[in-house]
């Protein structure tokens, strides 16, 4: 999608090169292309619309017209503007003392009020807070069960109580959360439409009640349009502090998070990405910007290798690439921790221009699971130095690993180049790596398999010494 | 054609609260005999994308309504709401919003769809709807693994007596699966729903194991399942249109049911579903309780989009 954004603005200005002058209809045609954008991701389309004319202003100032890339500037007012609009960054969540601290979190139904509300908890947890669980939802079926469960599996209390009377329930869980020296405490409420004004009601009840000091709307990522009606209406009512976007794991754009912005003007504190009790994070406006427009998230990607490797561990392996000297325990470790860093998919996702063309594109983290079991049914010698793998232990290691012999010289024969090209990569300056990269992109093995080279590969051993194998016989 | 007067009550009650606000509706104008031009399609547009329609089947009706008419087939706006009802209602014949049978009992109905769109609800409502019916129906617990799903759904086979299969939670779905059809076929029941665990359509190997759950059970029950529902939340914008491509390539989905309607999302999406992966609609839901679910009406549903 960036591609295409920037191919399309591109063409809207490549005309005018020569001429070296841009008009005002040039940038026009160019915002007519950022709303379809937008749209599509499912901003609101008011919001787009006033966005839309603001940043035509911005760009209808010298900078663009004058500029060398003007598609390029564009993108670049574009996504400031969106950044901007999104921010400013505030995940912190205040704590009040004498506590509890009481957080409400509010929604419509399936947003994942719930399951976020666990997630909290155990944030909150990793902070140092002593939380407690309210659970609040007495409307749908099982609501409390579930956050009981939730509640079990992190180890943290949950108050619930047998009654019909959300209010009543809500301050019996502040008062059992003073009593008992929790430090923070979240209300998880029922689920429901911001036009159902009894359950609203209940809501604004609920608050008066306890007082909550932060209350946080739960927002749905892949919401449409809708979501600047039910964001405005629970604002209204409640007076929200932030929200927290939900399922951003998915692959919804998530325009919903600017209109949401845009029409309570409350920040996004956090979001959900995965159903895992740990994948909460905070917010980013310039990684929001970007998924929005359909950009790569280089920023989440390069925090996510740093999380796997250390400087000292990099360090290392810059020695063991420029000696050449990389061995399949590198290899492996390598393996595991992209694997750790959720597969290549989803790392593919982030890399900008990627992420579009991985539509029909079919990465196998299944393959990695393979590589792994060959190179685990080697020995030591061997990953040491693969050169001795010759027929009988290529055959050995591919009955220990389930393949065929052909993927296991294949896995060989891929493994010597990369160590080769490493190893001259590693004499080179930045912009001899950059090429040396580009040709590797051009190789079997960035193009979405790994390479399935069958290679004849003779041992390594000398011709005499089979003879002198046979005879000894 | 009591059950949909419910309907257009409900949306309208539903609608009214957020029309109130925006000001003049659309459906004014579109009655007061204005004539129409550009400033009037532009409104349209607006007013389509804003049902989440999306850009490109927008941009389509509307590109439809200016070419007739400049070829003069229409010239007032009040010629506009009848001419997209038709164009729009040609999208769900009436066959095709029917349940698909069995030949012979009983009928199995896989559900499915994403975290939070509704299927549980859904699933309790749909087992409400056919046993007032007489029908016997049975229900699968297949969502084994958010906390409290399978109690989530007792609670429903209680509150609509019908019976339920399940095993604990974490165990394998496909499992449940295959011991619901056991239970169906030994019951005689007419009915099996087989509820799902909510998954994101990106995650692949979730998408894996629901189509091990369809193939388990069409083993089971050759000719299974009937009928695949995938639930979706009527609030959803673009997303939507993956979401249905990638369920219905785990599983086919033969039906999709608009859950949460009642809110003020018109569930425009489904349109464009309609357009690009041919997937019809079969039920609205409206509520949370037992009744609050109803077969699709195309008419109902046009004309909401433009209230």
């Amino acid at each position: 999608m960036f591609d295409a954004l920037s191919q399309k603005f591109n063409d809207v200005f490549r005309g005018l090169s020569g001429r070296g002058r841009i008009s005002e209809a040039n940038v026009h045609e160019a915002m007519r292309q950022v709303r379809t954008a937008l749209l599509e991701a499912d901003v609101n389309y008011k919001v787009v619309k006033d966005f839309c004319e603001s940043v035509q202003q911005k760009a209808l100032g010298a900078d663009v017209i004058k500029s060398l890339h003007p598609g390029q500037v564009m993108i670049k007012v574009v996504n400031d503007e969106l950044t901007e609009l999104m921010g400013p960054v505030d995940s912190k969540i205040y704590y009040v003392s004498p506590g509890p601290t009481v957080i409400l979190l509010a929604g419509l139904q399936g947003s994942g009020k719930t399951t976020t509300a666990a997630k909290l908890a155990k944030y909150l947890l990793a902070k140092g807070k002593l939380p407690l669980l309210i659970a609040d939802d007495l409307q749908r079926p099982a609501a409390i069960e579930q956050l009981r469960t939730l509640g079990e599996q992190l180890d943290i209390p949950v108050y619930s109580e047998d009654s019909k009377n959300a209010v009543k329930v809500a301050r019996h869980g502040v008062k059992f959360a003073t009593k008992n020296n929790r430090d923070v405490v979240i209300l998880d409420t029922a689920g429901r439409l911001h036009i159902d004004k009894e359950l609203m009601d209940e809501l604004s009840n609920v608050c008066d009640a306890v007082t909550p000091h932060q209350i946080y709307l739960v927002c749905d990522s892949m919401t449409g349009q809708d979501a600047v009606n039910s964001a405005k209406e629970f604002n209204d009512k409640l007076e929200l502090d932030g929200v927290i976007l939900t399922k951003l794991d998915g692959d919804a754009r998530g325009g919903a998070a600017l209109s949401v912005k845009a029409v309570t003007g409350k920040p996004i504190k956090f979001v959900g990405v995965g159903e895992k009790l740990d994948k909460l994070e905070e917010f980013h406006p310039d990684r929001m910007a970007s998924r929005i427009l359909g950009m790569g998230d280089v920023v989440s990607l390069v925090e996510k290798a740093q999380e796997q490797f250390s400087a000292e561990e990099a360090q290392k392996m810059q020695e063991k690439l420029s000696k050449g000297s990389l061995t399949f325990d590198d290899f492996l470790k390598q393996m595991q921790s992209v694997k750790k860093m959720g597969g290549i998919k989803d790392i593919m996702k982030l890399v900008p221009g990627l992420g579009s063309q991985m539509g029909g594109m079919d990465f196998d983290d299944g393959e990695i699971t393979r590589i792994e079991a060959i190179v685990r049914s080697m020995t030591r010698q061997e990953r040491h130095n693969p050169d001795i793998i010759d027929r009988s232990r290529r055959k050995r290691i591919a009955r220990g690993s389930g393949v065929e012999p052909s993927d296991v010289s294949g896995l060989v024969k891929t493994f010597n180049q990369t160590r080769q090209m490493m190893k001259a990569m590693s004499g080179m300056g930045m912009m001899g790596r950059m090429k040396a990269v580009k040709q590797l992109g051009n190789m079997d093995m960035f193009s979405g398999k790994m390479p399935q080279l069958r290679v004849k590969q003779r041992s390594k051993r000398k011709r005499v010494d089979r003879k002198k194998k046979k005879r000894r016989r | 054609m009591a059950l949909f007067s419910k309907t257009l009550d409900k949306l309208r009650n539903g609608l009214r609260k957020s029309r109130d606000k925006i000001g003049g509706s659309l459906m004014t104008v579109l009655t007061l005999g204005r004539r129409i031009d550009e400033n009037l399609l532009e409104h349209l547009e607006e007013q389509l994308i804003s049902d989440d329609i999306g850009v490109e089947t927008s941009l389509r009706i509307i590109e439809d309504l200016r070419s007739a008419w400049k070829e003069k087939k229409i010239a007032s706006s009040e010629d506009i709401l009848p001419f997209l009802k038709q164009d729009l209602i040609n999208c769900w014949p009436n066959r095709e919003r029917r349940l698909i049978l069995a030949d012979s009992p009983p009928t199995v109905i896989l559900v499915t769809g994403v975290n939070g769109s509704g299927k549980t609800t859904s699933i309790g409502k749909l087992a409400h709807y056919l046993s007032s019916q007489n029908k016997k129906v049975v229900l699968g617990a297949c969502d084994t693994f958010r906390a409290a799903a399978v109690e989530q759904l007792t609670i429903w086979s209680r509150r609509t007596d019908v019976q339920i299969v399940k095993h604990q939670q974490g165990s394998d779905p496909a499992a449940v699966a295959y011991d619901a059809c056991d239970a169906a076929l030994a019951r005689n029941a007419d009915f099996l729903l087989i509820d799902t665990a909510g998954r994101l359509h990106t995650q692949k190997n979730l998408m894996k194991e629901l189509t091990k759950i369809r193939d388990v059970v069409a083993r089971k029950i050759p000719g299974s399942p009937h009928e695949v529902i995938q639930v979706l939340d009527a609030t959803t914008g673009q997303n939507a249109v993956n979401q249905a491509k990638m369920f219905n390539e785990a599983v086919d989905v033969t039906g999709i049911m608009l859950a949460k309607l009642d809110g003020t999302a018109k569930g425009g999406i489904v349109v464009a579903i309609r357009n690009q992966i041919n997937i019809p609609v079969k039920f609205v839901g409206l509520g949370e309780g037992p009744e609050d679910l109803e077969p699709f009406d195309p008419e109902t549903f046009v004309e909401a989009l433009f209230s």
